[in-house]
Formats: C-alpha cells, structure tokens, sequence
C-alpha cells in the first residue's frame, strides 16, 4: 500500500512536470533568442547581445508599426470604453423599452458575429465605404466587434454600485453627465479598467481584422508586420524576429500583471474574443 | 408654465424614480445609448445581415461580376456543398474542434485545475502563470515560437525527441496545430474547472475518502455531477472560438495541400484570396449559422442556470 502511494505520488510529479515542459518550451525562445548574438530556431543559452534590438531600430517598419498598434489599441479603447460606459449607464438605470431583449441579442451578437465569420461582408462594407487602407476603418470594426459584450459586462458593474451617491448629487442640482463623470464613473472604475485593458489587448494583439483591411506596411501595425518578417520569402531575420516579438509582447503581459495585481482575475465567462 | 409640463411627483410610477436616479430620463437614456448602438448595428449586425443578401449573388471583387453582381438565387450553396475542398475544410475544422478544444483543452485544463489543488503555492504558481502567458501572447507571437519549435532541420522538438528531420508541419499539419491551439487555450479552461472545483463541498469529498473511495471514484461520484454544468459551458465556449479561430493560418496557411485549412481558412483563400465574394459570403453564412446554434444553446443554458 505504501508502494503504491509513492509510486501514485512519484507519477504525479511526472505528470505535472511533463504538463509544465509542454506549456514552457515553446516560450523559452522568445525569452533566449533575442539576446543571442547569433540566434538560431533552437532554444539555447545566449551570447548575450543587445544587437538585435539595434537592429530593430534600423529597420523602417518595426517601430512604426509598434505605433500603429498603439493607435490602433487606443483608438478602439477610447471608443469602447466610452461608448460602452454611456450605454451601459443608461440601460443600468433607465428601463428603456425593449431592454431586456437588447441585451441578450447584443450578448449573442458577440458571440456569433466574429471576426472570422463576418470577415467578407465586413471587407465588403469596407470597400464600399472607401476605408480600405484606413486606420479609422480598422478602429470602428474593433470597437463595434467589442461594444457588445462591454455595455454586457459594464452594465453588470453599473448594477453593482449603490444609487444614493446619485441621489444625493440631484439633489444639490447635478445634471445626469455630471453626476455620470463625478460619481458614477470613480465608482465603477474596476469595471471600466477591466473593459479598457481587454479592448487595449485584444486590439493589440488582432491580426485578421489589419492583416484584411490595411494595404501599405507603413500603417500595418505590429502583428501583422510581424508575421511579414517571418513569411517575406528569403532567409529569414531571426535576430530581428525574436527581438520584435519580444518588444511586441511585454505590453500584454504587464497589462495583465497589472490588472492581475490590482483588481484580481475577475472572471467573466465568455470575455476574451 | 413649468407645473403643467412636469407631472406632480406622486402620480409618477415609483418604480421609475427608485431606479433612475440621476434623472436621466428616457430621452436622455436613449440618447446615452444610441451611439454605442449605432456602431455596433452598422459594423456587425449590417455585415451579419448583409451575408443573407451577397450570398445569393456572384459578388467578385474584379471583373464583371464586380460591376454588376448577378442574383444567383442558392447556386453558391449548392456549389458548396458539392465543393470536396468546402467538405475537406468542414472535415479538418470539425476535427480540429474535436482535437483541440473537445479532447485537448477541456481534459488538460482540468487535469491542471485538479492537480493545481494540492501542489505547492510555488508550482502552482509557476504553471499557472506558464498557461496564462500562453493564452494572452499576441498570435502573431505564438505562431512564430511554434513554427520555431517544430522546424525540420533546427526545431526544438526535433532535438529533445532525437528526430532529426522530421518535417512536423508538412507531414503532420493538422496534428501540429491541434497541439498549437491545445497549447494556446488551455488556460480558459483551466481557470473555469478551478472556479468550478472552489464550489465542491469538502465534506463531501472527505466523507468518500474515508469511505474509501479511489481517486477515480471520487471524480466520477462526487466532482463531476458537481461540476456538470460547467464542462458544458465550457464545451460551448471553446468549441465556439477554436471554430472560428484563425491563427493556424499563421501557422500553416492551411497547407500543405489544404491538409490543415478550416473553414475560417478557406473563406479567408476563396473570398479575399482569390476574390470570389459571393461565395465566400456564402460559406461566412454557414459559419453563422454553426456559431448562432451554439451560442444560443449556451444562453439558454446560462439562463436556466441562473434562474
């Protein structure tokens, strides 16, 4: 009996270290290879460098294609958030007639209508508006791609606070936007820096939606530049691969240990995508 | 004049002034929410809709059927469905399902939620921060260290299984991007069966311990009919995003020979690619409607779970 308790054990322990291996090989290049004088496809020790990231810089779309993510991740951001916080406010307060039915249409719509399955009539609706080739194209389709399921989540957040504050402020003659700004907003703060960082990451890290709307490299943000550097025919730059995508990940990862740290993973089913 | 506009404040419903307190009103309210919703109506609910319309047609991005599409009633989805490489990306994305988010992400998320339980703070730790990188790494990312990794003459995996040569992503493409989106996913998963475990009663794992229940047993008597609900959710959800995930195009571009190209894959080929609108949208509707069924027996479920 004893046996086989260590034996269970000792097999647990393979287990768990087999799972750990599997999620951690694949990564450890992205965490060797930029430092490494000569970089290869393998995973090994550097000779520590930092010339591949000089070399970043002499190349003309890398950086500014690390601009365009950020404008294209501020940009949907910005319209989320504040769009997604109006509407969520109103329909959180105000029994506009219809609502109930909205919210869960608007629930199904963001799961359904994605980016993959909606990518040819959006194309298409995009030729014909002439924002092919347009950043502000590529913003509204995220954002609208997001709203849904912000004004969802946001709405639960405005549920949650309590109505009092906003009595009180009436009654010293605050109008509905100031009372929104001054004290609904600090209130439900969490749930707006929630929505922010995961309309900021999933802009960030969105592929499809550029790599379809956006023709010159020079407004092509950073994902799909990327994916140019390794499928550009020739030999490809690993140097400036593994550096770039490195400089293009740690965005992500901090925001998450923020929020992580901050607010702790509040987990809201079906968010992500 | 301002008494005979404003209704005296007893005959307004009470309900109305308890919830709406900032006053906003419904004009006001409606006005709040307008733009929100007209964004989201013209670039999702619009494109949704207009697949109903250019699928029925044989919208091309150039030539004369760009000028003036005709109407070609339901050819395209006869086409397609006589269309070997349509059925082979159906085959491929249904396995793809099956394999990745089905088999691999629900069964390795939950041996991690499960075993996370009663392992040191540290490791649980580690691996937990490990399956999360994986998850919120941008794709484009991911794709590169696994293109990396299963590289034929200097790939990682190569090296550590002493197989030298072995070209993965031509020999095995679907295989590849399987364990790929196995890998990448799994920390939804994870998070949820750990969530879903937290609402286990001790007790009544203790009480088949002492009653010498084995470690299956306790599973299958006492965890899962727990925890039910949750599998299917998750079931829903990961079938719903591996079915319309693009990244194995980052991948393999659905070659070689089509071997790993799923249906987001062939729209992407046939629509943009090769500029067959029509078709395509055709094909984007079908997608739809797999994504429509899914997502709504997942609401009900969340409906009847709450109420």
């Amino acid at each position: 009996m004893r046996v086989r308790a260590v034996v269970g054990r000792i097999g647990f322990y393979v287990l768990i270290s087999l799972i750990t291996a599997f999620m951690a090989i694949p990564v450890l290049w992205l965490l060797f290879a930029p430092f490494d004088r000569t970089p290869s496809l393998s995973t090994s020790l550097p000779e520590w460098t930092w010339q591949n990231f000089t070399g970043l810089l002499a190349n003309p779309y890398a950086l500014t294609s690390l601009g365009n993510s950020v404008l294209l991740a501020l940009g949907s951001m910005v319209l989320v958030t504040v769009l997604g916080a109006l509407a969520a406010y109103a329909l959180s307060r105000v029994r506009i007639p219809g609502r109930d039915g909205l919210l869960y249409a608007l629930l199904l719509l963001s799961s359904i209508v994605t980016g993959t399955a909606a990518m040819v009539p959006i194309f298409l609706l995009m030729f014909e508006l002439n924002l092919i080739d347009s950043q502000l194209g590529v913003v509204l389709v995220l954002s609208g791609g997001l709203l849904p399921a912000a004004i969802f989540i946001l709405k639960d957040f405005m549920d949650g606070t309590p109505r009092s504050y906003e009595e009180s402020a009436r009654v010293f003659g605050a109008g509905p936007l100031q009372i929104l700004r001054d004290i609904v907003l600090p209130v439900v703060r969490p749930g707006i820096a929630t929505i922010a960082v995961w309309t900021v990451v999933n802009g960030w890290g969105n592929f499809l939606t550029p790599f379809i709307l956006l023709r010159s490299p020079e407004k092509s943000p950073a994902a799909v530049v990327l994916y140019t550097f390794y499928t550009e025919g020739g030999q490809a730059n690993l140097g400036l691969i593994s550096a770039f995508s490195l400089l293009y990940s740690i965005p992500v990862v901090a925001m998450y240990v923020f929020v992580n740290r901050r607010y702790g993973f509040r987990f809201h089913g079906g968010i992500k995508r | 004049m301002a008494p005979t506009t404003s209704p005296p404040a007893d005959l307004a419903p009470p309900r109305e002034v308890a919830t709406d307190a900032a006053g906003l009103g419904r004009v006001r309210a409606s006005a709040f929410v307008a733009p929100g919703l007209a964004l989201v109506g013209v670039f999702l609910v619009f494109p949704a809709l207009w697949t109903l319309y250019l699928g029925l047609t044989n919208y091309r991005l150039t030539g004369i059927a760009a000028a003036s599409p005709r109407f070609v009633g339901l050819d395209n989805y006869t086409t397609a469905l006589g269309d070997p490489e349509f059925l082979n990306a159906l085959w491929l994305t249904l396995l793809y399902v099956l394999g990745s988010a089905v088999i691999g992400q629900t069964i390795l998320g939950f041996v991690l939620a499960w075993t996370m339980r009663t392992v040191h703070r540290t490791v649980r730790t580690v691996v937990e921060s490990l399956v999360m990188l994986a998850w919120i790494l941008p794709s484009s990312v991911v794709a590169f260290l696994w293109i990396a990794m299963l590289d034929r003459d200097s790939g990682t995996l190569n090296a550590l299984l002493g197989t030298p040569g072995m070209a993965w992503l031509i020999d095995h493409p679907l295989l590849s991007i399987v364990v790929f989106n196995t890998w990448r996913g799994t920390a939804f998963s994870m998070l949820l069966f750990s969530a879903a475990l937290g609402g286990v009663p001790p007790s009544q794992l203790e009480t088949a311990r002492m009653a010498g229940a084995s470690g299956w047993q306790q599973l299958r008597d006492v965890v899962f009919p727990h925890i039910r609900g949750h599998i299917l959710t998750n079931l829903l959800l990961i079938s719903l995003w591996t079915f319309n995930d693009f990244s194995p195009y980052l991948i393999t571009a659905g070659g070689p020979d089509n071997r790993s190209e799923t249906l987001p894959i062939f729209v992407y080929q046939t629509a943009i690619f090769d500029g067959q609108l029509g078709f395509g949208t055709a094909i984007s509707l079908l997608m739809l409607l797999i994504n429509l069924v899914l997502a709504v027996v997942y609401l009900r479920l969340l409906r009847e779970r709450r109420s």
